[in-house]
């Protein structure tokens, strides 16, 4: 169920990024990467406690995502998806390479503060305090994206701006910046899924790679730019890989490609697309 | 006259530039025969990166899983080879037959989506074969891989010597006829379609074209061609490992491709040579900085230079020759 819920916060991350800005973003695991590695490998040794670790980290990433954002992505909005692929894909070999010479190339051990590691007990059986840490966590960021999505006007004007951005243009939102908000936004809560995540999800510096297909299907599913349903697929998905290393554990992440796929194929809209809508 | 005719239409003719490269891979054979291992394998990946861009360049299909073509050809390959089948030219075609049908049960199914969807799915087939691969260790060797390919000598005549020269001769000759093939495809009629397939799909099908099967077929040739160069590298190496299916392979037969310059068939041919000689100096200096150079080139042609390599000669030719021009 953490595990579920986290691959649902940086898989909101993306949906941000790529479902609202129709960028396909395969840098997206770069920056949960990024994340993790200063939230866990820069700060917690130097004596930060963890979870102020986590808010400084995710802090650095969202200011670097506008930079990067500023600098490389504003060129792809409409541009043709080779060039998205391409220069994302650029972007994670940097991260790679600035990841490996940074913190060499291993997994990079993480130790829970002593407070988190223990285990506590709800009545029904013994739950790992950090995974409900997790948890709480993620209904907290879900609770509140969902609320900034439906119920502001940052909201409203976002999802404006996708739909139609010179009409948003002309009634007045400036939406180069309202992009760059919303970049920073997803860079960010990708860099809280991989910082909060380390010690279930462990950091490598193929990290950007190694998740890449995972988050991207569940945005797949979810219908590009749906978060209520990005939710509900991405613990789903939680579940079944959970379930399928329990049951059938030779067959490893085999079970859940084969299903993900059979779904994208039977649904390309998403899980929760009304089949109308084609 | 021939002014109002397409220039899609006018690429069947020789250029007068490109017997050049030919010239080049021939006079390599004599000038560096202690480095013919090597350049080989730079020869398989430009006949990777040539299918991938018949699929990319002229259909417009955006695959990143096009490794699962190149290692079904290889391990295909290497099975036949130890089953005790050891004639070379007919394994390599029935390597490519195996990833064209491979491509023709896929495809109807896949080729139905667009744009980020259908992204997603070749990454997962990728990522379902290579596990497979992984996992099925009677069949592939799993981490081992498969080695011991031993092959009788070519047409019966040459030997496969230690330094490679047969090996060398032989993929060239294969990507001669393969490359005078997909020239051929791009020119023809079908050709022409796939392009107006990858300019605009909506249309195609208004005007009456059966996109879907332009699309399988034209997956299927390319699958088959990248098989056939999967199968080329298992011969020449001797061995297959799971590396052939891996997501890098897809993604290093797109960069030499996008270096060279996409859509132009000699892109690949162009790239995989460049693209392998930086990285072996690279390597040796630092891999880690291959990384950085790799991801910094991939953005710099993005951002500057759209045609690759290739993109740049041309643009350089015209404004010499506007240059000759205002005089």
């Amino acid at each position: 169920m953490s595990y579920g819920l986290l691959l649902c916060i940086i898989s909101i991350g993306l949906v941000v990024t790529m479902g609202l800005m129709r960028v396909v973003n395969l840098a997206h695991g770069a920056f949960a990467a990024i994340g993790g590695y200063l939230a866990v490998g820069l700060l917690t040794p130097l004596g930060v406690p963890l979870g102020l670790a986590i808010l400084l980290a995710v802090a650095a990433v969202a200011a670097f995502s506008i930079a990067v954002e500023r600098l490389l992505y504003v060129h792809l909005y409409g541009a043709s998806e080779l060039d998205q692929v391409l220069l994302t894909v650029g972007i994670n070999f940097i991260v790679v390479a600035g990841l490996t010479v940074a913190f060499g190339p291993n997994v990079l051990p993480s130790r829970l503060p002593p407070s988190l590691a223990g285990s506590v007990d709800l009545g029904i059986r013994a739950f790992e305090t950090y995974r409900l840490v997790v948890l709480a966590v993620g209904v907290i960021v879900i609770g509140g994206l969902w609320l900034v999505f439906e119920r502001t006007s940052f909201g409203a004007r976002l999802r404006a701006a996708v739909d139609n951005r010179t009409m948003a243009q002309a009634v007045g939102i400036d939406v180069p910046r309202l992009f760059s908000i919303a970049f920073a936004l997803g860079s960010a809560l990708a860099a809280l899924g991989g910082a909060l995540g380390a010690p279930l999800l462990p950091l490598e510096p193929l990290y950007p790679f190694k998740y890449l297909i995972l988050v991207l299907v569940i945005v797949a599913l979810s219908g590009f730019g749906n978060v209520r349903a990005t939710l509900f697929v991405a613990i789903f998905v939680g579940i079944v890989d959970t379930a399928a290393r329990y049951f059938l554990p030779e067959s490893g992440a085999f079970t859940l490609y084969v299903l993900l796929i059979v779904l994208i194929v039977w649904r390309p809209d998403g899980l929760l697309a009304p089949r109308s809508a084609r | 006259m021939t002014g109002a005719v397409s220039p899609f239409l006018l690429r069947h003719r020789l250029r007068p530039l490109e017997p050049v490269w030919w010239l080049l891979a021939i006079a390599y054979f004599f000038v560096f025969p202690e480095y013919l291992a090597v350049a080989t394998s730079v020869l398989v990946m430009a006949l990777f990166a040539l299918s991938l861009d018949l699929l990319i360049g002229f259909a417009g299909v955006l695959s990143l899983g096009h490794a699962v073509s190149f290692g079904i050809g290889a391990y295909v390959c290497a099975l036949i080879n130890l089953a005790g089948w050891r004639e070379p030219i007919t394994g390599v075609l029935a390597s490519g037959a195996a990833s064209g049908l491979f491509a023709l049960a896929v495809g109807p199914l896949i080729l139905r989506l667009r744009g980020l969807p259908f992204i997603m799915v070749t990454l997962g087939i990728g990522a379902i074969f290579y596990e497979a691969a992984n996992k099925a260790v009677w069949l592939t060797g799993g981490d081992n891989g498969l080695p011991g390919v031993t092959l009788d000598p070519l047409l019966g005549l040459f030997r496969w010597s230690i330094l490679g020269q047969t090996s060398y001769l032989y993929v060239l000759c294969w990507l001669l006829v393969l490359f005078y093939l997909a020239r051929r495809i791009v020119a023809s009629p079908f050709g022409v379609a796939l392009q107006g397939i990858r300019e605009n799909p909506g249309r195609m099908l208004l005007i009456g074209a059966p996109v879907l099967r332009h699309l399988v077929v034209a997956y299927a040739i390319a699958s088959a061609m990248a098989g056939i160069a999967g199968a080329l590298s298992a011969q020449t190496n001797a061995f297959v490992g799971l590396e052939v299916l891996s997501l890098t392979t897809s993604i290093d037969g797109l960069v030499m491709l996008v270096l060279g310059g996409i859509g132009r068939l000699y892109g690949g041919l162009i790239g995989a040579p460049v693209y392998m000689f930086v990285q072996h100096f690279a390597q040796q200096w630092n891999p880690y900085y291959w990384m950085f150079l790799i991801g910094g080139l991939l953005i710099f042609i993005v951002r500057f230079s759209r045609g690759g390599l290739l993109g740049l000669f041309d643009s350089l030719v015209r404004r010499v020759g506007q240059g000759h021009g205002d005089r």
